[in-house]
């Protein structure tokens, strides 16, 4: 029981990665109607980001947490004034082209300076260790990643309902030409919404450094199941990629648990049955189909 | 106070709009009738500044708008209800009411418009598309009216309404006058037109072929409705 208690929170914390990866994403689609598939190159970006800045100027992971997820953010706001936005009109193609040439881009880039071996990188002090979580101990630092992006992810889940920024949001994301014509200028906050989705896997991958490998590859490796993950959510949903994330999560870490054989192709298969009972996604609407 | 100056528009290779003039002065009710695909909901999104290959002027209070982004058109005072009544099913009735600006300085305040509507007000905190569609088509109006906007342009508010219903917006649509906001609609029920319009352009494949009064829509009602294939 209790080893079957811990699969489930191994899940439940690399749940928290899908989750706040598949939110950005989410967000991103929403809002620009672009899949974005260098959005595990930024994951990527956010982990070296942690690395470098220790390594270099030595800055703690508590303010690489803080400082490396901003920088990418405005990295990602610039890309989408010089690149991103071109695509609103374009063939769904260049969509592709656009954004995993960026990804193979950055991630050759860091394979040129630090080759293909993972960076080690060091768990916080404060930490280190282990907690009693009753049935069983747990490491403080997966606990801890845990609990952050469920905040983070309730956070920006109230920004998003109780706010009149995610009113807009919302509107934009269901209807970005009606919403255009109600007086709101759409495009004005298309930017910093790109960023805040870049930002967020920035931030997945800050909190991946101290306890995943640290390598170029490590992005690509996550995108596919970030995807699968959006699509069970129910692409533009926000909650539906939160959820989904963690269902994802658990969904894996059982499989490798007791069907190990199986665990990769779980995930595409729990994908597959979404789409056939429910094709807009756990969470997606129906008419939200048009967004 | 709405001037439309020889628009033009097409989609790909088909010119749905073969140069289309026509004024709306204001505080007056105006509607384009015509059959389906002559072109009207072309031209009211060509207003809105939502259609991509126009050409032509617009002028709203004498000042060309025809390059303007329609959230700028909106900001200016044109107030716009959709054919699908533009309500948005992620957001509630409430926050369709207020999500867009202010414009103009006889915007209704938010009791205002639950007064007029109270089934608004019932149904604030349910999400927009929860309504009936007569409640939308309230609910579109309504949003206009919140906003101050000086020009209602609505395209067809009473398509598939209930007789109950269309005389329902019919009195919304009065009551949008009485406030001083200038309307065009467009309207395939012309006799429901000649009881809420002041004038109306017929449209026909692109172009406006007549200017007709209350009179005269009255009077031809019958050649009007087979002409519009009803």
């Amino acid at each position: 029981m209790s080893g079957l208690l811990q699969q489930l929170f191994n899940g439940l914390v690399s749940g928290s990665f899908y989750a706040l990866l598949a939110l950005g994403l989410s967000v991103i689609f929403g809002m620009l109607g672009v899949v974005n598939f260098a959005h595990g190159a930024f994951y990527m970006l956010g982990a070296f980001g942690a690395f470098v800045a220790l390594d270099s100027v030595g800055l703690s992971w508590w303010l690489a947490l803080l400082v490396v997820p901003i920088l990418l953010g405005v990295l990602g706001m610039v890309l989408e004034r010089a690149f991103v936005h071109r695509l609103m009109h374009l063939f769904p193609l260049y969509n592709f082209l656009l954004t995993f040439g960026i990804a193979l881009i950055l991630q050759d880039l860091l394979r040129m300076k630090y080759g293909v071996t993972s960076q080690p990188y060091a768990r916080p002090s404060m930490l280190d260790g282990a907690v009693n979580l009753g049935l069983f101990t747990y490491p403080k630092y997966q606990v801890f990643v845990f609990v952050f992006s469920i905040a983070l992810s309730a956070l920006v889940w109230l920004v998003l309902t109780r706010t009149r920024v995610g009113m807009i949001v919302r509107a934009s994301t269901e209807r970005a030409e009606l919403t255009q014509s109600l007086g709101v200028d759409v495009r004005r906050w298309v930017t910093p919404v790109f960023g805040f989705g870049i930002a967020l896997a920035g931030l997945a991958g800050v909190l991946a450094a101290p306890m995943r490998a640290v390598n170029s590859s490590m992005g690509a490796d996550l995108i596919i199941v970030i995807f699968a993950v959006v699509v069970i959510g129910g692409l533009g949903s926000v909650l539906g990629s939160v959820a989904a994330g963690y269902i994802v999560g658990m969904l894996t870490e059982l499989g490798n648990f007791y069907i190990p054989s199986l665990s990769q192709i779980l995930v595409f298969v729990l994908m597959a049955l979404v789409l056939l009972l429910r094709p807009a996604g756990l969470f997606g609407r129906e008419e939200g189909a048009h967004a | 106070m709405l001037n439309v100056d020889n628009v033009t528009a097409r989609y790909g290779e088909a010119q749905v709009l073969q140069g289309v003039s026509l004024d709306v002065d204001t505080g007056e009710v105006v509607t384009l009738v015509g059959r389906n695909g002559a072109g009207k909901t072309t031209l009211l999104r060509c207003l809105m500044g939502l259609h991509r290959s126009m050409t032509g002027d617009i002028r709203f209070d004498e000042r060309s708008i025809a390059t303007l982004s329609p959230h700028k058109r909106c900001r200016l005072g044109l107030g716009y209800v959709p054919d699908d009544r533009g309500i948005y099913a992620s957001l509630s009735v409430e926050e369709n009411l207020t999500l867009p600006p202010v414009v103009g300085p006889d915007a209704w305040p938010l009791e205002k418009v639950y007064e007029t509507f109270p089934v608004l007000a019932e149904r604030r905190r349910q999400a927009g598309t929860h309504l009936s569609g007569g409640e939308q088509q309230m609910l579109a109006m309504a949003r206009v009216l919140r906003m101050g906007a000086r020009i209602l342009l609505a395209d067809e508010p009473t398509e598939g309404l209930a007789p109950l219903l269309v005389q329902r917006i019919g009195e919304i649509i009065r009551t949008v006058k009485e406030h001083g906001v200038t309307v065009l609609l467009i309207e395939q029920n012309v006799h429901f037109a000649s009881t809420v319009a002041d004038r109306h352009y017929l449209i026909a494949q692109g172009r406006v072929v007549e200017s007709l009064d209350n009179a005269e829509v009255r009077q031809r009602e019958h050649e009007l409705l087979e002409y519009l294939g009803i």
